[in-house]
Parts: structure tokens; C-alpha cells; sequence
């Protein structure tokens, strides 16, 4: 009698799992989710936070646009957003990466989540802290920059966390166009050999929670690195 | 040096200051008091544009704040401010909090910036603190590197706005004594304060404002001995013997 689950479908297809066909094809599996998380990742730091300033910008001809921005984007689902990317850009730009429009998607919907978490950073810091600075004669940039961006960014770290762990595991909605990042290649793997779905779904399911574990505990201890923390 | 002309502020319904006149002349020392609430914050805040004024006019230094030309971080990089909180950057270092303004403003090489830095620092009897954090310092403390940072940008006029106010008690005397040298000094300032002590002894003149309106200005012997107005006398019993106002 077999035994009631077989991982060899994991062990004899290890390497596909985690770099696809790579680096004799294109790069797949547990590489390309990293690949894809990483890169909208630190995009939409960037886009978070300036979307997050304009949207408190003092001139109403820049704030109205990004809240605007901001709360579409919000109130759609991301596979819709992904569906959006997939079929605009080649429309707009012509030929188009599907790994680059799943990335724009990405970058587009957590910048949005993110310019709010940005906000919240920007006005948990004390009216002093911007007082004090403006009376020594800085302008209102050089506020922001030298004296609440630096506190606030620090303040913001957790919920960039959550965001982030959010965004890895969102890659995988990245399988509906076909981008071969992990869960499409399970589904791929599934759909060959038929017999094993638990033993695979169960081994993805791992995957995502090492990932996003390895990134809290990474930035867990890159929290407690920033030195002037330790201060209070 | 400081011109108040018919100033008048509103917190929407809220009249705070109610025609203020004022003049305050090049190396004088104004103290003004009052209860809470009349308006003193307000008033010296007004004069760098932490709170824009309603109505009126207001010159400081020849510049004329409801001149839309003005430049006001100029302005202000020529008024220095000192908190009640402080307000010292808590990611900075001391040395940093004092040089990230000239640096930063009037472009002074980093050297340069930090001998000078080391100099107000020494000044305010924190030298040995240079490289501390905000959060490893005292209230007296911070409150002395406040001003060591305020005098930085080396401006013409100094704003207190009740500096020893979030202070225990046996820190007042340090950061009363680097305020009354600085009077000494010739630096123009008007301070809020309720420490009738420093009032008295440096101050060359005492404005007593209650519900925004400046009820009464005088020399510190005038005022202190002979309050001409009846807020003015309820006021500084209040003061000086705290537990016996209720009953009188």
C-alpha cells in the first residue's frame, strides 16, 4: 500500500519550485515571487511616499489629484488592477514584459496603502519638532527632510512590515496572467502530474510562510540597529 | 526692533490679541506675564510667524510681517525661539541639533559650524555634552542646549516663551542664570515667564497682559510695587502666595 502522502513530486521537482527553468529559460517559482516582491517592494516605498506628500501638499491643484489617485486605487481589488496593468500598458506602450505590468500593478496598489502609512508617520511627530525648526529658519522642505522624515520613517517601520509581508504573498494573484512566479508553477506541477495536490499546495504554502517570517524577523532586528533608538 | 500697531488675532470667535501697541527697543529686556490664557504665547509667537496676525501691523527687525514680500525664513533665521517643551531633535545628536540650522541655512562649512557650535555649548556650561542625545540630558539641560541651538544662527532678537515652565524646580536656577547672561550680553528679548525673581532683577521693562489685551506696562520696581491695575495686583498675590488666594 502507498503511504498516504508522497513529497517525491516536491524532491523530484525541487529546482522548478524555486528558479523555474532558469538559467536555461526564464527566470520562475520561489525567484521570480522574491524577484517581483523585492522590486515592487522598494518601488513603492518611493511611490508611497511621494504620493504621501503630495497628498498633504499645502497647494489643493496637488493634493485633490493624489487623494484622488489614492482612493480609486483603494477601492479596487488587486486582481483587478493586475487585469488593468496586463491589458494597458501593452495597449498604451506597446510590447510590455508580463512580469512588468505585474510589477506595475504591484507597485501602483501597495504605493497607495503605503502613502497613507506615510501620512500617519508625517503627523504622529510633534507640532514642536516642526515649530522648533521653522523658527531656526529652515524652509518647510528642509523640515520634512532633515527633522520629520527621519523621525517619521522610523515610526512607520512596522506597518511598512505589514505592508510588505502583504505584498509578498499578493504576488501570487500574479499566476491569473500567466507570470510564472510561484503558485503558477504549483498549479503547473498539479496540473502535469495530477495525483498531488495537498502534498504541493501544502509545500507553497511553507514557502510563503518562510518568506514572509525571514522578512519580519529581518526587519525586526534592523529596527533595533538604528542606533538613536536605543535612546529612548 | 519690535513694532506692534493696532495687532489684533482670532482663534475663529476667540479674540486672543485685542489691539496690541507695543514697542520694544534694540538690547531691551521685556518680560511679559499674565494668567493663562491671556494671550502671551500667542503674542511672542506672533513675532516669527509661528501664528500669523489677523490685523494690524507688526515690524520686526524692518521687515513688515503682513508684507507679503517678506521673506519669512529670513525672518526668522534672525529671531531665535525657545520652547517650553524645548523641542530639541531627538534623532540628533547635541552637537547636531546646534549646527544642522547654520549648516543647512547659511551654508557653514561643517568645521567651522561645529567650533562654533562648541563655543555656545561651552557658553551654556554643556561642552562635555556634546555627542549625548536629547533624551540622555535633563529638562535644564535640554533646555540650555535649546538655547545654545536658538543662538546658533546668531540672531538679533531671542523669543522665550515660558522656558523654565516644564521644569523641576531646582533646574530653573541654570537655565535662568544662561538667560540672564545673555540679557547682559545686550541681546534684545522678550521673555514669558511667571519667575517674577528674574523679572524683577534683569528685565527692563514688564508688560502684564490678561483676556489679550496689554493691561499694563512698566519698570519691574513700578509694577512689582505698585500695580496700577486691579487684575494686575490679583495676579501677583496669586503668585506670591499661591496657597492663601482662595481665601482671602
Amino acid at each position: 500500500m502507498e503511504p498516504f502522502f508522497n513529497f517525491s513530486v516536491i524532491t523530484d521537482n525541487f529546482t522548478y519550485f524555486m528558479i523555474g527553468r532558469f538559467p536555461h529559460g526564464p527566470l520562475g517559482g520561489v525567484g521570480l515571487t522574491l524577484y517581483l516582491a523585492v522590486v515592487s517592494c522598494v518601488l513603492s516605498f518611493f511611490g508611497g511616499l511621494i504620493l504621501g506628500l503630495l497628498s498633504i501638499s499645502r497647494f489643493p491643484a496637488v493634493r485633490y489629484p493624489a487623494l484622488a489617485f489614492i482612493n480609486l486605487v483603494r477601492g479596487m481589488p488587486l486582481l483587478m488592477v493586475i487585469f488593468w496593468m496586463y491589458f494597458l500598458m501593452p495597449a498604451l506602450f506597446g510590447k510590455v514584459a508580463e512580469n512588468d505590468t505585474v510589477i506595475m500593478a504591484l507597485t501602483l496598489f501597495t504605493s497607495a496603502y503605503m502613502s497613507r502609512i506615510v501620512v500617519a508617520g508625517i503627523e504622529g511627530i510633534p507640532k514642536g519638532q516642526t515649530e522648533a525648526a521653522l523658527s531656526t529658519g529652515l524652509t518647510s522642505w528642509q523640515v520634512m527632510l532633515y527633522i520629520v522624515l527621519p523621525q517619521g520613517l522610523r515610526n512607520m517601520i512596522p506597518s511598512f512590515v505589514n505592508q510588505f509581508v502583504s505584498l509578498i504573498k499578493d504576488t501570487s494573484l500574479a499566476f491569473i496572467v500567466g507570470v510564472s512566479e510561484l503558485t503558477h508553477v504549483a498549479t503547473q506541477i498539479n496540473n502535469r502530474t495530477m495525483a498531488f495536490p495537498t502534498e504541493i499546495f501544502v509545500f507553497i504554502a511553507l514557502i510563503y510562510f518562510i518568506l514572509c517570517y525571514a522578512f519580519t524577523s529581518l526587519s525586526r532586528w534592523l529596527e533595533g540597529r538604528l542606533s538613536w533608538s536605543k535612546a529612548f | 526692533m519690535i513694532t506692534f500697531k493696532g495687532v489684533h488675532k482670532w482663534f475663529k470667535s476667540l479674540h486672543v490679541l485685542n489691539d496690541i501697541n507695543l514697542h520694544v527697543t534694540p538690547g531691551e529686556v521685556l518680560v511679559v506675564c499674565g494668567p493663562s490664557g491671556s494671550g502671551k504665547s500667542t503674542l511672542i509667537r506672533t513675532i516669527n510667524q509661528l501664528e500669523p496676525i489677523s490685523e494690524g501691523s507688526l515690524i520686526v527687525d524692518g521687515m513688515n510681517l503682513s508684507d507679503r514680500k517678506t521673506d519669512i525664513n529670513k525672518l526668522r533665521a534672525e529671531v531665535g525661539f525657545v520652547f517650553q517643551q524645548f523641542n530639541l531633535y531627538p534623532h540628533l545628536s547635541v552637537i547636531s541639533n546646534i549646527t544642522l540650522a547654520p549648516a543647512k541655512i547659511r551654508n557653514v562649512p561643517k568645521k567651522e559650524a561645529e567650533e562654533q557650535a562648541m563655543a555656545l555649548l561651552t557658553r551654556v556650561g554643556l561642552s562635555e555634552k556634546r555627542d549625548a542625545y536629547p533624551s540622555q540630558l535633563s529638562g535644564g539641560q535640554q533646555q540650555r542646549v535649546a538655547i545654545a541651538r536658538a543662538l546658533a544662527m546668531k540672531p538679533r532678537i531671542m523669543l522665550f516663551d515660558e522656558p523654565t515652565s516644564a521644569l523641576d524646580p531646582e533646574m530653573i536656577g541654570e537655565v535662568l542664570a544662561v538667560m540672564k547672561d545673555l540679557a547682559l550680553s545686550g541681546m534684545t528679548m522678550i521673555v514669558v515667564t511667571h519667575e517674577m525673581g528674574f523679572a524683577r532683577e534683569v528685565a527692563h521693562r514688564v508688560a502684564f497682559m490678561a483676556d489679550g489685551v496689554i493691561l499694563e506696562e512698566a519698570p519691574p520696581e513700578d509694577f512689582f510695587l505698585r500695580p496700577k491695575h486691579e487684575r494686575a495686583k490679583q495676579f501677583l498675590r496669586q503668585l506670591l502666595t499661591p496657597m492663601h488666594a482662595e481665601c482671602p
